[in-house]
């Protein structure tokens, strides 16, 4: 579990966050939604501790992450595991050598336990035999998975997701956001995604806050989001008079 | 500066990294540096040769004059002003790419000391390998003069032979070392802050590359004015 506790974070003059706190929960995939330039990154690289916050704290289970030294906070580190827009895949290494990074720098497996953890990762995302291409040679689904196999890799208790879906056709994205489910659901991982996608948000979105002009305006789940009256909530899932009436439609209005 | 000396996770993954910019720097620097090198020494005995031509200095002074110009200064400086060209400019939009495809956020989140994996082991590579790149460019590029002056019947090659046995001084190859081992601290030192510290977009990174040369550059042609008072 991740406990964020009254978060603030400035940028000079200018307030990103305004205090949020809320808790994502292990064994869920948590969603942060958010129209662009409502700090959901920023609050993702608080949460990760590539940013520090203004005020407030971040708690990750029993441990005040906010309040460790760098020495510390590489110990937490060490059981995060992340995706990110790009997939941040490594451009001089394989598919293999780039899952096989953490392992290699921080454990002492044998050469073979470590291949045998990739294909294992690599089988569960469905990616078996790409062992020796480079990044530049599978398609941007395919570098997703290979990010998420190299996120898991060392059996992370939290995993963080930012923008699993960009760029992705929407039947792409579907199968990345089973994937990502389903190993929460398997591992009992506090996972925490950072999406715009509605199609995410309504397949996967098991605990979903939404953040308005850096504040949390409102959280719950996929099937409190049909229903909920709350306006900013509305306007961003249900943007357009499309959606406005398939959501009019499944209320039965 | 001062989290790229931190202690290394792993010992071997820098070591491994180390070998690699080792291979970069070296091999893939030798050919510049082997042809830049022998046509400045080609040029400098030309040049030095026609203007002895019908004076009262003797011709030998052709291979003396090269063999110390190459080894005190043309080696060490202009090799690497070169090779801030080709390998600070390189390290830099390597390091920079890695910052704007936030693979270096990737492996902070790790728990990499991203400073001191992607900076410490260029830095030992290049002082390793610019020093064997620098002795070799002294050596090319004396040859380089012995066979274009010898070439064009300026002077003989027992003249230019004689000339390289003169008045030689092993404390001018401790110079050159010295400078060598120093500009190869200021330029990847350079061009990997430069790298490391990039934000915006393309054009940024462009900009950081194209520092990292000329901060080196400057940096390496100071250097090279303290050095040579300090060891004069």
């Amino acid at each position: 579990m991740i406990r964020a506790e009254n978060i603030k974070k400035s940028f000079g003059e200018q307030e990103v966050l305004k205090g949020i706190s809320t808790i994502f929960e292990a064994g869920k995939t948590n969603l942060l939604i958010g129209r662009s330039g409502a700090g959901k990154t920023v609050f993702l690289k608080l949460l990760v501790g590539l940013l520090e916050p203004t005020s407030g704290d971040i708690w990750y289970d029993d441990t005040n992450f906010t309040q460790l030294s760098l020495k510390q906070k590489k110990a937490i580190r060490m059981q995060i595991g992340m995706l990110f827009q790009g997939s941040a895949l490594f451009d001089s290494m394989t598919v293999e050598q780039n899952i096989r990074f953490p392992l290699d720098m921080f454990t002492n497996m044998t050469k073979k336990e470590k291949i045998d953890r990739v294909n294992f990762c690599l089988e569960r995302v469905d990616l078996t035999g790409t062992n020796v291409k480079y990044p530049s040679e599978v398609s941007g689904g395919m570098q997703k998975r290979v990010g998420i196999a190299r996120a898991i890799v060392q059996n992370p208790k939290y995993l963080f997701c930012d923008e699993p879906n960009s760029g992705l056709d929407p039947k792409t994205s579907i199968v990345i956001d089973e994937l990502i489910r389903d190993i929460t659901h398997e591992n009992n991982i506090t996972t925490v995604i950072n999406t715009h996608d509605m199609n995410s948000v309504m397949e996967i979105g098991e605990n979903i806050a939404l953040l308005y002009q850096g504040n949390l305006s409102w959280q719950g789940n996929k099937e409190e989001v049909l229903e909920s009256e709350n306006q900013l909530l509305q306007d961003f899932i249900f943007a357009s008079p499309f959606l406005q009436r398939l959501r009019s439609r499944a209320l039965g209005n | 500066m001062q989290s790229a000396i931190a202690r290394p996770e792993k010992l071997s993954m820098y070591g491994k990294e180390t070998m690699r910019q080792m291979h970069d720097i070296g091999v893939g620097s030798l050919v510049i540096v082997a042809i830049i090198s022998a046509f400045m020494g080609a040029v400098t005995a030309i040049q030095f040769a026609y203007q002895l031509q019908g004076g009262f200095i003797p011709m030998y002074y052709v291979g003396y004059i090269v063999r110390d110009t190459m080894i005190i200064e043309l080696a060490p400086t202009i090799t690497c002003l070169v090779l801030a060209g080709k390998v600070g400019s390189n390290m830099a939009a390597e390091i920079g790419g890695m910052r704007q495809k936030e693979q270096i956020d990737a492996l902070e989140i790790m728990g990499v000391n991203t400073a001191a994996y992607l900076i410490a082991p260029k830095i030992i590579a290049a002082l390793l390998v610019i020093p064997l790149l620098v002795i070799i460019a002294a050596f090319l590029g004396i040859i380089g003069g012995y066979i274009a002056s010898t070439a064009t019947g300026q002077i003989t090659g027992g003249q230019y032979e004689m000339g390289l046995l003169s008045f030689y001084q092993p404390y001018f190859v401790f110079m050159m070392i010295v400078k060598s081992v120093v500009f190869a601290f200021i330029l990847t030192s350079i061009s990997c802050y430069q790298g490391y510290y990039v934000t915006g977009g393309s054009i940024e990174l462009g900009k950081a590359s194209t520092n990292a040369v000329v901060l080196s550059d400057i940096a390496i042609l100071c250097a090279d004015y303290i050095v040579a008072i300090l060891l004069t």
